[in-house]
This record gives C-alpha cells, structure tokens and sequence, in this order.
C-alpha cells in the first residue's frame, strides 16, 4: 500500500517485514477494495458533514478568518484490546497520583518535606495556586477531567507527553468525528466490534453530579461556564452542555449572592451547584484573580472555598502539569502509590544543570524544545525540522532563561495510514485519551488522534496544521 | 432559561425574518425599476425602498443618489448597515452560535449553512440578472430555516421567545410598507386610480407576498380600502398586523402560563391585540392611516423593549 518511512519508526499498519498487524488486517482489505476516487468522495463528505455542523476552532493570531475547521481524516487508528487495558492501567495509576499530589500540595506537603521534589519549584512556580491552600474539595478530587497526551514509538513502547490537567480539550472531536465515520462507513463497522464512545457526556453528568458541594441538598444542578462565542473552543463547550442537557452559561450569566452562586434566568436566579468551567484560573474571578477579567464571576472563589459550589476541575491543578513538574511524575507515582510507573515519562533535560545544558545546546538539531508556560504548540522548537536560525535563536533564549525551557528527545512518533493528496501515506500520530474521575475513575476507550498532515511532519496541534482521526479500541 | 438564551432566541429568529424582508423589499424595488411609464425616473423608487426598509437616513449619510448598484450593495452586503442581509445573517448566526444549546440540530444546520454560502458570494458577483437569483435564495433558506424550526423545536418557553421575535419583526415592517405607499409612493393626487396606481399597489402587496392572496379574498381590483384592511385587520393574511398580534398575544399567554407570572408585556400585547381585532377600517381612514401606523409602530417597538425588560434580555 505504501513504503514505511523507515526501519527505526514504528507503523500502526505495517510491521518491519511489510506483513500487516493484527488490528488492520480487515481495514487494509476494505481498503484495497474501495474504487478509484472512492476514499476522496469520502473525504469530501466528511468535510461537508463537519462543516454543516459547525465543528470549527479558531486560531489565535491568524486574521483570515477566525473559524477554521479541523482537517480530519477517514482511515481510523485501531488499538487492540489488549494494548488498550495496559494504557488504562497506566492512565489511572497516573490520574491518582496526580491527584494525591495536588491534595498534598495544597495541604500537608509531605512530598516536599520528604524531599522528593524541590520545595522551589512548586512554591515559586506560577502555576501554584496558594488560594488553595487548605480546601478541601468534594470527594478530595482536583482534576476531574484530564486528557493525557500520548506518543508510540514502538509495539509496547508508549511515552506520556503531557498530563492535560486543567481543562484539556478535544472530546468533542473524538465524539463527532466516530458520528462521522458511522454515517461514511458503516459496513466497516459491521467488520469490527469497536468500543462505543458516545456515552462521554452522559459519564461526564454522572460525574460532575458526583461532585456536588456539602452545600447541595438533592439533584444538583450543573451549568458549562465558557468564555464565549470567540474561544477557540467554543464549539466544544457548547456541544458538551447540550448532550449533558445543562446550562452553557457565560460569565455574566452567573452572580454571586450571599456566598451562594446563581444564574440569570428569564425569571427567578437559580442556583447553581456544580461549574464545568472552560475558563482558565486566572479569568475565573476578578475578585480573587486578574481583577481586569470580564470572563468569570466577581466571588466565585469564595463561593467555593465556603464549600457552596464546585469548581471543575479545581484551581490551581495546573502546579501538577506544569512542564518543569512533569519531570517528576515518576517520583510522584511512586510516593503515592508505592508502585513503578506503567508508562513512561519522556526523558527530559533540565537546562539549568550546566551539564546537561550544554550537551541539549551541543545536540539541538536532534532535539525538541518547549517553553514550561507554553501549550498548542506555539513557541517550540523542533531540531530536525528547524533551520540554523531557529536554533540560534532558541540557543539564545535557553542561556537567557534556561528555567523557562525543557527539553526532550525527538521522539519517533508511530506512523499511520492518512489518506492524503497523493493517496495512502504514513503520517506521524498521537492519541489523548480522556479520563473522567469522581465517584469513579471513567476512560472512555478511544480518544483523539491527532494527526501531523505534513510529509515527515512531527507537530499535530490543530493550530499548527494537524487533523484528527477516529479512535478505534477494538473489543475482545 | 438563561435570560441571555432568551435575548439570543428572540433576536436570531428576528434577524432571520428581518434578513427575508429585506431581500423581498429589494425584490420589488427591482421589479419597479424595471417598470415602464412611471415619469419621475427611477430614482423614488429605490428612495421609497430605502424609506421602506427604514434605511434612507443611513443610506444617505453615504451616499448622494439612490441608485440600483448602490442600493443593492448597502441592503445586501454592507457592514456599515446594520440591517443589510450579510448583517443580518452573521447577527442570526452568531446568536445562535451562542445559544447552540437551546436550538435543535436542524435549525442550527440551516442557520449555519445560509451564512456560510451567503458569506461565499462576491457583490462584484450580483449583476442585475444575478440578482433576482440571490434573492430567491435568501427567501429560500429563510423560508427553510422557519420550517426547520416549526418541525423540530420543542414547544416550550424557549419557542414562544423564537415566536416573539419574528412577529415583532414582521408587524413593524408591514407597518412600514403600508405607510410608505401612503407617503412616498403617492404624492400626488392625481395618480390616484390610475394604471401606475395599481401598478404600485401591486407592489406593496409584492412585498407582503400577498399579491395573489389578494384576489382570493377580495375578488377585485386593487383597492387601496382592501389593500390595507388586508395588510392591517385580516387575521388570515400571514403579515397582517391583526394576525401577527393574534401570534404575539397568544405568545405571550404560553409564557404567563409556563412561567406563571403575568407582566407589563402582556398587557400591551392584548391591549394591541383587541385593538386590532375590533378594529374597523373606516375608523382607521378617519383617523388617518398614517396616524394609525405610526402609533403601531410605536406600540410594536414599546412592546419589544418591555419583554426584553419583563423577562430579563440583557
């Protein structure tokens, strides 16, 4: 069908010797069979369903217009069962320890007091919240609703890119992009038995109702806080209200009286007891916060540190996926759980040991390097791809603020087949799947992948020209 | 229901309907231009488009002369004019962005695929052949958009809001049409009667999409008795006055039902009800027509803004 890239990067399809693996031996017949022309009709109906639909996002910075859609492509990504029950187990070890972690660092601080991570990196971090010192929020839990960033690069080898702890986005493509493919092929669902994922909004219900404040006597009622039509998700936000069936409210549709927070309805407030905000910490009150925020609600904070309303996920779980922290979630694995990591951290260079600084200066071309603050994939730097002028400058800004960077291997992200302008080509793929924890921890079985639609490409950020596919976990 | 919701509600379907009498009122201006034996020129006519649509002052802060090129591109394209079909498109379509949540998929289908198409056409594109095409168009997806959500939208607080805004919208600009004809179309008394008489009574009953119900209920030549107790007292005519109150009133009786509270606005909406449903068309003349429609507009406008207050638009 194609010509792997190379030898030393891992294909979904295709092993070493060209035979196809297990989970794509249907699809890569089906595939043979399709017609001349057939897979870019296919792809043309796909952009028109998305379109009609109004799944766009916007880019920051581009003037030529502000609502773009996402490329998606029409080949899925399939993962076995068996590797999907080892990435479950990973994900959930992951998503309790990071959760201890962040109940400890706003308590007792015993991980710092024990010396396993360095008392100035979490004090002195701009992602530490020290309004949250001492809270206690419902069931203990922080972050309710995570997405963790994954890479392959071999048939059991997967790394941990990023833990997306604050307010990851991207479900409502994983959702709208298997509706897509339902409706374009279904005789290849027929073929195989995929694990649905349209349930996400109802498990999400499920679980924002699980973390109903002390204050909330019966049903709670549950409102979507967005900062508005002009997000770039915006799409998303309103999507994940609708199927839940509950207010998607902006930040003056909200007020707070008497500790306790309302919403302006067309007749009497209605109190409100659970927020899935799409806000970020620093909008969410001007009172407590950035005082020049128009995006959140004056007392909001102090609602919720008087235990009347929730906050999803919780201020402040930033200091547990702040880059430089990252660095430490295999220690943090194992002071919680007294187990070893499932997956693997990336291993990353800190360039304020001058050591290591100077062999990541020496070696940028092989390289990746990002900001600690940074996220979408603006301001990094990727070696094999970069010209000598984008390595002058990121040598320039490491020795400046060598603080404000990590810096990791280029990782041989796994390939897989994308039907592209020349036909079926390799493209390089992540995958974020998304994890729901409350009364109970809830994976969906699927996820994002994303997809780098340039040749060779290894950036997949939808703002930097990456597409989506649908994520099959095959079932038993 | 965030009182938000309900303001977005009200004003995307009040835009949709706003976005369809301004293609049906550029419609007739261009049938009128091309109209033979009307000696004045061609120029009243687009005056007494713009006077209709209630576009003159605007339009004439930019430009000197009404002329068809110009006319056409500030009613349809121009971002200046708050009323212009691309204006009125994008406000519909950003408001029902906002409120994706209260509206059904089909709905959002339609809105959202109107404005993506509308927003592909070039103005350089819309020659005068061209434009009864996009015209048609826009009455077209307009037409759509109401069907899509008459056929699936839930008949709650939320509907009754959508309803609201479009009768509204229609009462004031059939208001408007009728008083146009009385004081721009016919200045001068002694068309009264005449062929270029009819020829403009027609065309007003173009605008309200009524030229041919017309005959079906009066049995008759143009009158200018019958064209306006069609336009103002008959309950059957969709864009009456009577029938877009009888809408509103029983409206805004669902609403003091669903929310169980009755409010300034429902007293305005039954008092402009019954005015028109015991209206009398006699009566009316003696007043004097244009009296009586600038009175109603004034009540249309009093009414829209006392709902937006009662049930917390902001």
């Amino acid at each position: 069908m194609y010509n792997k890239r190379s030898d030393k990067i891992f294909d979904e399809m295709f092993m070493q010797d060209g035979t196809v693996r297990e989970p794509y031996r249907t699809i890569e017949s089906w595939l043979l069979e399709q017609p001349r022309g057939g897979l870019k009709q296919k792809s043309k109906d796909a952009e028109a369903i998305f379109r009609r639909l109004g799944i766009t996002f916007a880019v920051y910075g581009s003037n030529e217009t502000t609502e773009r859609l996402i490329p998606f492509d029409i080949i899925p990504r399939i993962i076995a069962a068996a590797e999907w029950r080892r990435l479950e187990r990973g994900i959930e070890q992951r998503v309790r320890a990071l959760n201890a972690f962040l109940h400890d660092i706003y308590h007792r601080q015993e991980i710092i007091r024990a010396g396993r991570v360095p008392e100035e990196l979490i004090l002195k971090n701009s992602a530490f919240c020290p309004e949250m010192m001492g809270h206690d929020p419902a069931r203990g839990i922080y972050s309710h609703i995570i997405g963790v960033d994954l890479v392959r690069v071999s048939e059991n080898e997967f790394y941990v890119l990023e833990d997306n702890l604050r307010t990851p986005s991207g479900v409502s493509y994983m959702i709208e992009d298997r509706e897509a493919m339902m409706r374009l092929m279904p005789e290849l669902f027929a073929k195989y038995r995929v694990a649905p994922v349209e349930h996400y909004p109802e498990n999400l219900r499920r679980t924002l109702q699980s973390v109903a404040p002390p204050a909330c006597k019966g049903d709670p009622v549950i409102a979507v806080l967005t900062p508005g039509i002009f997000n770039s998700a915006f799409f998303e936000h309103s999507f994940l209200a609708d199927e839940m069936g509950v207010e998607l409210c902006q930040g003056d549709d909200l007020f707070v009286d008497d500790g306790f927070v309302y919403m302006r309805t067309t007749r009497q407030p209605k109190r409100v007891d659970v927020i899935y905000r799409r806000v970020d910490d620093d909008y969410l009150d001007p009172l407590t916060f950035r005082k020049d925020s128009t995006l959140g609600v004056p007392g909001l904070f102090s609602a919720y540190r008087a235990g009347n309303v929730t906050i999803v996920n919780a201020p402040g779980t930033g200091i547990a996926d702040d880059k430089a922290v990252y660095t430490y979630v295999p220690q943090i694995i194992e002071f919680y759980t007294g187990e070893k990591p499932i997956l693997n951290n990336v291993p990353t260079y800190n360039c304020t040991n001058p050591d290591e600084r100077a062999y990541v200066l020496e070696n940028l071309q092989d390289l990746v390097v990002k900001e600690v603050h940074g996220s979408g994939g603006y301001g990094m730097l990727v070696g094999p791809a970069s010209t000598r002028k984008d390595r002058a400058e990121f040598t320039r800004r490491i020795k400046a603020r060598p603080n404000n960077y990590i810096v990791q291997p280029t990782l041989a992200l796994s390939t897989c087949p994308t039907f592209v302008e020349k036909g079926i080509a390799p493209r390089h793929v992540d995958l974020r799947p998304f994890v729901l924890m409350g009364d109970q921890i809830r994976i969906t079985p699927g996820g994002l992948t994303r997809v780098a639609l340039k040749d060779g490409s290894l950036v997949v950020n939808s703002s930097q020209g990456g597409g989506t596919k649908d994520t099959w976990i095959l079932e038993d | 229901m965030l009182g938000r919701t309900a303001s977005s509600l009200y004003w995307m379907s009040r835009y949709m309907e706003r976005a369809e009498n301004m293609a049906r009122l550029l419609d007739v201006g261009y049938r009128m231009s091309l109209t033979p034996g009307l000696d004045s020129g061609h120029r009243e006519q687009w005056e007494s488009t713009l006077q209709a649509a209630a576009l003159s002052d605007t339009f004439f802060a930019a430009h000197e002369n009404a002329m068809m090129p110009q006319v056409r591109n500030f009613m349809l394209f121009e971002e200046s004019n708050p009323s212009s079909v691309r204006n009125c498109l994008l406000a519909a379509r950003s408001n029902a962005r906002a409120v994706r949540t209260a509206i059904t998929t089909e709905m959002w289908e339609s809105i959202n695929g109107t404005w993506l198409e509308f927003s592909q056409v070039k103005p350089s594109s819309v020659t005068a052949d061209e434009l009864p095409r996009l015209l048609d168009w826009i009455k077209r997806n307009t037409a759509q958009f109401r069907g899509a959500m008459l056929n699936t939208i839930l008949r709650d607080d939320g509907y009754s809001f959508l309803q609201l805004g479009v009768f509204n919208e229609r009462a004031d600009n059939t208001a408007r049409i009728l008083d146009v004809k009385y004081y721009v179309l016919l200045p001068r008394s002694e068309l009264v009667g005449s062929d270029v008489d009819m020829q403009q009574w027609m065309m007003i009953l173009r605008a309200a999409s009524a030229h041919r119900s017309y005959r079906h209920v009066y049995r008759d030549r143009y009158k200018a008795w019958n064209i306006a107790d069609f336009l103002i007292l008959r309950r059957e005519m969709p864009r009456s006055l009577a029938h877009c109150y009888a809408w509103i009133n029983s409206t805004m009786e669902d609403l003091e039902t669903f929310y169980g509270v009755r409010l300034e606005c429902h007293d305005l909406a039954k008092k402009a009800h019954l005015q028109l449903r015991n209206g009398n068309m006699d009566v009316i003349f003696q007043q004097g027509l244009h009296e009586f429609l600038a009175d109603f507009m004034q009540q249309n406008n009093t009414l829209g803004a006392s709902i937006a207050e009662n049930y917390n638009f902001f």
